[in-house]
């Protein structure tokens, strides 16, 4: 600034600066304002200290209240862990109807189990446990190895056809293209067909029973009921795993396909596969 | 300086003034008209005389009242039964309920605080159009503490010269100790306003013996400590800037007032010109207006401003400064009302009257009768002035929104029902072909007592419900128990025979009753089925 200059109405220097014949009156700020703002910066200073905030070359600054983000991350992990300690003894020291029974706990299970089954379970059975074709409807009242809660949990335990654990459930259809003629398929197929609905010829239930009294009995039960402890479904209602129709049950007569499920319980853990089992059999299915 | 009555020469007659007293006080305004300073500078020390008379005595009504609302309100009690805390107002955070004496509050139903906000908002329209800053003057905190801190530092320091002349004088024992004590009052005071803000979010009693025993919650101290520094440091140290400076109100109302709202106003119409030395002025043959520039009015003014200079953005219309000129008149044996509440109208109207239409200085005799009564024609305020199109637009407002909240919270119900239908999946197909839809229910029992509620499944031909965790069979109705005052959630299954079903999107209703009560709700949801159904 060459000169001082002096506004004449209000008697106040300005800072030499103009646009447009407006010019700045130099105002000084009120001491308040100046104070905070010192604070401020001052405030600034020591945060810069007291928190995480220079950067080096490979490393920054950590800040001398040893504060970090991962701490506290780890520290509200460590808190909600320590909030649910209390339901996860009673689930680890209570059996699954236990733990059904009584309703904060099933609350907490079904809770639990449905955050892992999320992980775990929906590439298989859906995200709503609803399954689709050779992958079971979880949410439904038809059972291979029954929908009683402890069932459930040995079926998550163990796997079904899980070849490296020998507690897992075992079974396997064999294939009848070999031991049966293509017309006897046709006629056990619309036998079978016709238990649940209408088939398209009704000549052929007849031999179609006979085919499977001798072949198929053994494990689906005389009524064609099925027989859970060989994991044998109910060919009589309305849900069918490998498709419904004559066409298909055809298809797993001639081939069959025999699922697999792996044992979960090394990977997740007892009590997660208890919190699993409570959560499916809430599903409405359950027995 | 003291003056012992005067003479004051009125045209033709000459009236003699009481042997009045009237003390000469040394007071500047801080923002003086003479000596404005810019804003922008460092802040003067303001002394407020102690004022007397009716608005002083309304304010220390308002102030008493308004103190103990805020300090006693939390120890209240209001019996709501065993289930419900028996605090009249409470803010439970916790549990997310507000309770008001006979009216609790669950979080959705905010929209009462909201309409409460609306009416707080639309009833300041109404007040400053009316009555101009009274908010300002009478009930702001900010108003009221600075008051009461006011009275501790004169009942310590003494009135404004002993406490000028106390600031002015070098430090000694004695200053520190009056100082100490001061500051030590003023922190008692902010820790006790910090400390009965907590209570209206917890049990009080039981709060305030957590709190000296030191086991509240931390949080409680923070709060506490917070407000103790806002308090002490709004109140004690910054007074009238936070008015000036930080408060965003005083803009505001400048797009509020008009001609015909109530402020504070000096009648230069029948003040000036003012004088010190009226006699003289008189004998002189000159014009001499009722003010005697004793400055009292200067003195008094916790803003530290002069209102002679007209309205301005720093006067909260406390009205001390009328208090103050009204005993000086008194003691002049003048009428009162040379500061007074007046609207800019009626001020214009008696100012043209003064100044013969504003051709002129003003000349207090203009209107004045020959025998020294105001003339006639002079416009005086009556109450009919300030009611006008837009305080009854205002006061409609106002009342319509009231009306609406009192309505539905008259009518608002006690017992509700919400579902949310299961999306995935939307449908399961059962082993006997029959559909089976999930639903999840929530049931609201909003009154602190627990009750029995029957739900029920209406339409839906063969429809029934089964529940998580409830053990009778399927059936189309069962009930079951609500706590007090909580949310019950349900998750229900309702499952339709196969032949039974029409179409793949039907209609029906959950209906829940209180037996005891006859309260009902009702909800209509949708039972999906596949497109082609057995
Ligand atoms: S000018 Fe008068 S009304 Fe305004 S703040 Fe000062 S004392 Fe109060
Ligand atoms: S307006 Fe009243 S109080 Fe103020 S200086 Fe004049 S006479 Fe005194």
């Amino acid at each position: 600034m060459s000169s001082e200059h002096v506004d004449e109405i209000s008697g106040v220097t300005t800072t030499g600066h103009e646009w447009d014949g407006i010019k700045e009156l130099n105002n000084p700020l009120p001491r308040w304002w100046v104070t905070a703002f010192y604070i401020t910066i001052a405030w600034a200073l020591a945060y810069t200290i007291a928190y995480p905030a220079w950067p080096m070359l490979s490393f920054a600054t950590k800040g001398i209240l040893g504060f970090s983000s991962r701490n506290e991350v780890k520290n509200e992990m460590a808190a909600a862990e320590a909030g649910k300690a209390k339901y996860v003894a009673a689930i680890q020291s209570k059996t699954v109807s236990e733990i059904a029974a009584d309703d904060a706990l099933r609350e907490f299970a079904v809770a639990a189990g449905g955050a892992a089954f999320k992980v775990n379970c929906v590439q298989c059975h859906g995200s709503g446990a609803q399954g689709s074709t050779d992958f079971p409807n979880l949410n439904d009242d038809d059972w291979l190895w029954s929908g009683k809660t402890e069932q459930i949990q040995q079926t998550i335990t163990h796997g079904i056809r899980f070849a490296p654990d020998a507690d897992t459930r075992q079974s396997e259809m064999p294939a009848f293209a070999d031991v049966l003629k293509p017309e006897q398929v046709a006629q056990v197929s619309a036998f079978v067909a016709s238990l649940s609905g209408p088939v398209r010829d009704k000549n052929l239930i007849e031999p179609g029973t006979r085919v499977f009294a001798d072949n198929c009995a053994a494990c689906h039960g005389e009524n064609a009921k099925g027989n859970r402890d060989l994991g044998a479904p109910d060919l009589t209602d309305a849900i069918w795993l490998h498709g419904s129709g004559e066409a298909a049950i055809a298809s797993q007569v001639r081939a069959p396909k025999n699922g697999v499920m792996p044992a979960w319980v090394d990977r997740l853990g007892e009590t997660t596969v208890k919190e699993l089992a409570v959560y499916v059999h809430s599903l409405g299915g359950g027995e | 300086m003291v003056e012992t009555g005067g003479v004051i020469r009125r045209d033709l007659e000459i009236v003699v003034l009481d042997q009045a007293q009237v003390e000469r006080l040394e007071a500047e305004a801080v923002n003086s008209a003479k000596t404005r300073q810019p804003l922008y500078a460092a802040r003067k020390k303001i002394f407020p005389k102690r004022a007397s008379g009716r608005f002083r005595r309304f304010k220390w009504l308002v102030m008493a009242i308004t103190l103990g609302i805020y300090y006693l309100t939390p120890w209240l009690r209001w019996d709501r039964g065993p289930f419900a805390p028996d605090q009249a107002v409470l803010v439970d955070l916790a549990n997310r309920r507000f309770y008001f004496f006979f009216i609790e509050i669950w979080p959705q139903e905010f929209y009462y605080v909201a309409g409460l906000l609306m009416m707080a908002g639309v009833g300041l329209f109404l007040v400053t159009s009316t009555v101009g800053r009274a908010w300002c003057g009478y009930t702001c905190p900010q108003t009221v503490w600075v008051d009461l801190f006011l009275v501790v530092e004169r009942a310590i320091e003494g009135d404004r010269n002993a406490r000028m002349k106390l600031d002015a004088a070098p430090w000694s024992a004695r200053k520190l100790f009056l100082r100490m004590t001061k500051h030590a009052i003023w922190l008692v005071i902010a820790v006790a306003t910090g400390g009965a803000w907590i209570f209206y979010f917890a049990d009080a009693s039981k709060l305030l013996g957590e709190v000296v025993t030191g086991t509240a919650a931390p949080v409680a101290y923070a709060t506490i400590a917070v407000l103790t520094g806002t308090t002490y440091v709004f109140g004690g140290l910054m007074r009238e800037q936070v008015c000036t400076y930080m408060c965003p109100w005083p803009r505001i109302q400048a797009a509020m007032l008009d001609e015909n709202s109530l402020t504070v106003t000096y009648n230069d119409w029948r003040g000036e010109p003012r004088s010190r030395h009226a006699k003289k002025a008189l004998a002189a043959g000159l014009p001499a207006g009722d003010c005697v520039d004793c400055n009292a009015c200067v003195a008094v003014c916790p803003m530290g401003i002069d209102i002679r200079d007209g309205q301005q953005l720093e006067c909260i219309t406390c009205a001390l400064c009328i208090d103050a000129c009204d005993s000086v008149m008194d003691k002049l044996g003048r009428e009162r009302g040379l500061i007074s509440y007046a609207t800019l109208a009626d001020y214009n109207a008696n100012m043209a009257m003064a100044t013969s239409g504003g051709t002129g200085p003003v000349n207090p005799a203009l209107v004045r009768t020959p025998s020294g009564s105001f003339a006639y024609g002079l416009a005086h305020f009556h109450l009919g002035k300030i009611f006008r199109l837009r305080t009854y637009i205002y006061l409609g407002a106002w009342s319509a929104i009231g009306l609406v909240l009192v309505y539905s919270l008259v009518t608002r119900e006690r017992l509700e029902l919400n579902v949310l239908h299961d999306r995935n999946p939307q449908f399961v197909t059962l082993s006997d072909g029959s559909i089976r839809n999930g639903y999840t229910v929530k049931l609201l029992n909003m009154i602190p007592e627990p009750r029995t509620i029957e739900v029920t499944l209406d339409g839906l031909d063969g429809g029934e419900m089964s529940t998580v965790g409830i053990d009778p069979p399927p059936s189309r109705s069962f009930s079951i128990a609500v706590e007090p005052d909580r949310l019950k959630t349900l998750k229900i299954f309702v499952r339709q025979p196969a032949d039974q079903i029409r179409k793949p999107a039907q209609s029906f209703e959950f209906r829940i009753a209180d037996k005891a009560s006859s309260e009902t709700a009702e909800y209509t949801a949708t039972f999906n089925a596949p497109e082609i159904s057995r």
